[in-house]
């Protein structure tokens, strides 16, 4: 998988060449990404891969130290963070403490000369948007951690931004409003047609909000695609271990079998030969009885709700997980065998 | 952020740095006007001599004894009020910063009013306390006049409110939620407050002691009355030697070793407040004050409350004592009336003209120090900038009995002859009151969260719009708290303004002075009476900054 070249005329944001260094280390390195108007992007890494960075460069609130970010077409160097028109929901929301609900969500409106009654008319229907309605006369303070959000993603909206970039939007809630939130902010920028760069370290987040997902590493661009794809054909290694993989080992393949540390397993027919990384999902590892297939050792299972993750300790060989259902599940302790599912497995990179 | 070196400059950086430099070439413009330049022909004056420059001075001057003599007292004495003022201050801070009590904002207000009282006027209240024929030589024949306690005493008076102000004005706004995390983590309530609250209040603590250091150490007025004969600070002496003896070149030398000493104490809190200061996590005052709990909080406010007593309103009530003298209102009627002596005027109309003077000085204060802080204010700045800062805390440390004498003879010709302008005074006064709009306002605004300026900025704020969008509203208050500031320090003037004030607008602490050094009771009746009116004067102005400070934070 290769970053797309950038073609700076079709999209609404692109970045080339990107760079943005902290002492000797690149926080951003050579980066290029596009967004296409009305496209939901969710750039997805590990914490200290560079996504906050990247929001803030095309915020304008971090320099670039090489390196163009162009906005409709248009290079931003030089262009101060409050010209640029794109919008920024901040990682812990940042609210003004000093006003109140309707105050922040106006600011972008005055910043903007907003006639007066326009500002109130846009101010209730944005409370309404997100939920709130009727909150304008509220304290910030006195909101909850799911208010603020509300509010926030609202004052970023007011302004009409061309770009909506949002940091880590839904970090600090919890879970089941989490899953409510998301599905209701893809619904809501699918009907204001809201193009949106997304930062978050949660795949599920990301892979629930976004048409397209960009993995980061160490500044870098590891993977773009849609959901689908990175979940089914990660690029790397590190990749798959980000999105929770754990079966991944170096495999030499050649003529559709795969010598792995596991003994040779079967791969797809269309898979790419040499020696590879291999990941095995938990869904391609059966268990069958001990004394068939790769012996192995059961040393934890755990409960996952729709099935339980069973670990699996083969004699010389690293760790495997496997996905079972509730009643299939081997306590711990128990020697079972183990062959492999070539339809779960992808040879990377 | 990114550390210094020799990458190339950022697209955007001169954008940045000019807008600092432009905020920072006003006060710097100004300083340099009003405040270099006189200083500089002053010490100029007093080591050229026959055509050359008499560095030989210094070194004739740093032998004798007494001088060396007056260099040992001036430091110890400074250090032990210092150490003396944060003891009996900091639970005051406390009190006032986290307590929530009937009469808070009289409280308050009472122990600012000592600080900006003439300090020939702290001087003359102690005297009449502890001196002889005072109110404890009548009690219980106990006179401290000879001692040194006199002194420490009245500068304890005179900066309790430095400190209080200072540390209590940040205290209250730091959220008590922060230590309240600590004593989850198993600290108890002291080690909460020492490893949580102490250190975001270290920088605040290290501004006071300082400035209580600077005062102490510069002290004229109280010295000069207390000390008698025994003890000189080093002010005193440079008074001395320019009113008394007309040795100019003595007054220069010594002008310049303060100088140098307040330069190294600078320099020093400087590196100190820099490795200290920290963003801190600011909420609004008005929620972090609780009624006191239990017995120990209750004694804790009822000492706060005893020290002032004893110690600020003691002095005070013998003040309006002795104003009265048993008198009636005889002192005060006297005011009244010009006796053409002394004053050309009604001493009573020194009243106005220190109103007018001090409104002066305090809106040149405000906007100079303000765009000063402002410049300050990021963190990343350079040494440049560093040493701006420190630039603008040498007036507290100068004599100003060199800046008042240095005004006079150095503003005296065109395009700057503004001996006949009566914004000389202000402009004096508000040398002294713009380091304090300063360091009121700098750990204010440097802890302001940036992200939420870049929130602004995002939303479309100009760096303009979002400073006075964001930071303002966050920053009334010490904007509030620093122009009371300087309206004091303006009003309370007296070592450059007694050189400078016109004979017929004579301002309320030269008046007083003036009074004083009259023989007679009708005179000595007459400066506590207008003395008590300054008092006054100051006490209704806190009040009212009291009352507007109270109901812009309802606002939030």
């Amino acid at each position: 998988m290769s970053v797309e070249s950038p073609t700076p005329t079709d999209s609404l944001l692109s970045l080339q060449e990107a760079t943005v260094r902290f002492g000797g280390r690149a926080a951003l390195d050579a980066v290029g990404l596009d967004v296409a108007e009305h496209e939901i992007v969710c750039v997805l890494g590990p914490s200290g891969s560079g996504k906050s960075t990247l929001l803030r460069a095309v915020a304008g609130l971090q320099p670039l130290d090489a390196g163009r970010i162009l906005l409709d077409g248009r290079d931003q160097a030089g262009v101060p963070a409050h010209r640029r028109g794109v919008g920024l929901m901040f990682q812990d929301h940042q609210l003004f403490p000093q006003r109140d609900v309707g105050g922040n969500v106006a600011f972008g409106l005055r910043m903007h000369g907003t006639p007066r009654a326009e500002q109130t008319r846009r101010v209730r229907e944005l409370l309404e948007l997100v939920g709130l309605p009727g909150a304008s006369g509220r304290a910030v303070a006195a909101l909850s951690g799911g208010e603020q959000q509300r509010v926030a993603l609202a004052r970023a909206l007011a302004p009409s931004p061309r770009l909506l970039m949002l940091d880590e939007p839904l970090g600090q809630l919890d879970r089941s409003l989490r899953e409510r939130l998301v599905v209701e902010l893809r619904e809501l920028f699918g009907r204001l047609g809201t193009t949106v760069l997304a930062v978050t370290h949660d795949q599920g987040e990301a892979f629930a909000l976004a048409d397209r997902v960009v993995v980061m590493r160490d500044g870098r661009i590891a993977q773009s695609g849609t959901p689908l794809e990175v979940w089914q054909r990660p690029a790397d290694a590190f990749v798959a271990r980000f999105l929770g993989f754990e079966n991944v080992v170096e495999a030499a393949v050649a003529d559709g079998v795969a010598v792995t540390p596991w003994g040779k397993v079967p791969v797809p027919r269309d898979a790419p030969e040499g020696t590879r990384p291999l990941l095995v999902r938990p869904a391609g590892v059966w268990l069958v009885p001990a004394g068939e297939g790769l012996r192995c050792t059961v040393t934890a299972r755990t409960f996952r709700g729709t099935h339980v993750a069973v670990r699996l300790q083969p004699e010389d060989a690293p760790p495997l997980e496997a996905a079972c259902a509730l009643r299939d599940a081997p306590e711990v302790g128990d020697v079972t065998g183990v062959e492999f599912d070539a339809a779960e497995i992808a040879v990377l990179g | 952020m990114s550390p210094p070196g020799a990458r190339p400059r950022r697209p955007g950086w001169w954008r940045r740095n000019v807008a600092r430099l432009g905020l920072m070439a006003v006060p710097a413009v100004f300083f340099a006007v009003f405040f270099a330049y006189p200083v500089a022909a002053i010490v100029a004056r007093g080591l050229k001599a026959d055509g050359g420059w008499q560095f030989g001075r210094i070194a004739d001057v740093l032998t004798q004894s007494d001088i060396r003599q007056v260099l040992w007292f001036t430091t110890w004495q400074a250090l032990v009020s210092t150490a003396l003022t944060l003891v009996i201050a900091l639970p005051g801070a406390y009190a006032l910063a986290r307590f929530d009590f009937p009469g808070k904002q009289v409280l308050r207000a009472v122990i600012t009013v000592p600080f900006v009282l003439p300090t020939v006027v702290v001087g003359t209240a102690f005297m009449a306390l502890v001196g002889r024929g005072g109110l404890l030589d009548e009690l219980w024949g106990v006179r401290l006049d000879t001692t040194v306690w006199a002194i420490l005493l009245a500068h304890v008076f005179f900066n309790y409110a430095v400190v209080v102000r200072t540390v209590g004005g940040l205290w209250a706004q730091l959220d008590p939620r922060q230590e309240e995390a600590a004593r989850m983590l198993g600290a108890s309530r002291f080690t909460a407050w020492r490893t949580v609250t102490l250190p975001a209040l270290a920088p605040a603590v290290a501004a006071a002691a300082l400035m209580v250091f600077l005062f102490t150490f510069t002290s004229f007025g109280v010295v000069q009355i207390l000390g008698g004969p025994a003890f000189s600070t080093l002010e005193v002496e440079i008074y001395r030697q320019t009113a008394d003896l007309f040795d100019l070149s003595t007054a220069a030398v010594l002008t310049m070793i303060q100088f140098v000493a307040v330069g190294a104490i600078l320099a020093l809190h400087a590196w100190t407040v820099r490795r200290r200061e920290t963003a801190l996590r600011l909420v609004d005052a008005s929620v972090t004050a609780r009624r006191p709990r239990g017995a120990g909080q209750w004694a804790l406010l009822a000492g706060v409350v005893a020290t002032v007593v004893v110690l600020l309103l003691l002095p005070l009530a013998v003040l309006v004592q002795r104003s009265f003298g048993g008198a009636g209102l005889t002192y005060y009627r006297a005011l009244t009336e010009a006796d053409g002596g002394v004053f050309l005027v009604a001493p009573i109309e020194a009243i106005g003209n220190s109103l007018s003077y001090a409104v002066a000085a305090t809106a040149i204060a405000v906007v100079i120090g303000g765009l000063a802080a402002v410049a300050l204010t990021r963190r990343d700045a350079g040494r440049l900038v560093r040493g701006f800062d420190a630039l603008l805390m040498l007036p507290l440390g100068v004599s100003a009995v060199t800046v008042g004498f240095g005004f006079l003879i150095a503003l005296d010709e065109p395009p700057l002859d503004l001996r006949a302008s009566w914004i000389l005074v202000p402009l004096a006064q508000a040398l002294v009151g713009v380091p304090f709009v300063v360091r009121t306002m700098l750990p204010v605004l440097r802890a302001v969260d940036v992200r939420l300026r870049e929130a602004a900025s995002v939303l479309g704020a100009s760096p303009w719009r979002a400073w006075r969008e964001v930071d303002l509203p966050l920053v009334r208050r010490a904007l509030l708290i620093a122009a009371g500031f300087a309206f004091a320090v303006s009003l309370g003037e007296f070592g450059a303004t007694v050189f400078i004030a016109r004979p017929d607008n004579p301002t309320l602490p030269v008046a007083v002075a003036r009074l004083l050094g009259r023989p007679g009771d009708l005179n000595y009746g007459q400066a506590m009476a207008l003395s008590t009116i300054l008092m006054i004067v100051c006490a209704v102005a806190l009040l009212v900054l009291e009352r507007l400070r109270t109901d812009r934070t309802g606002e939030f």
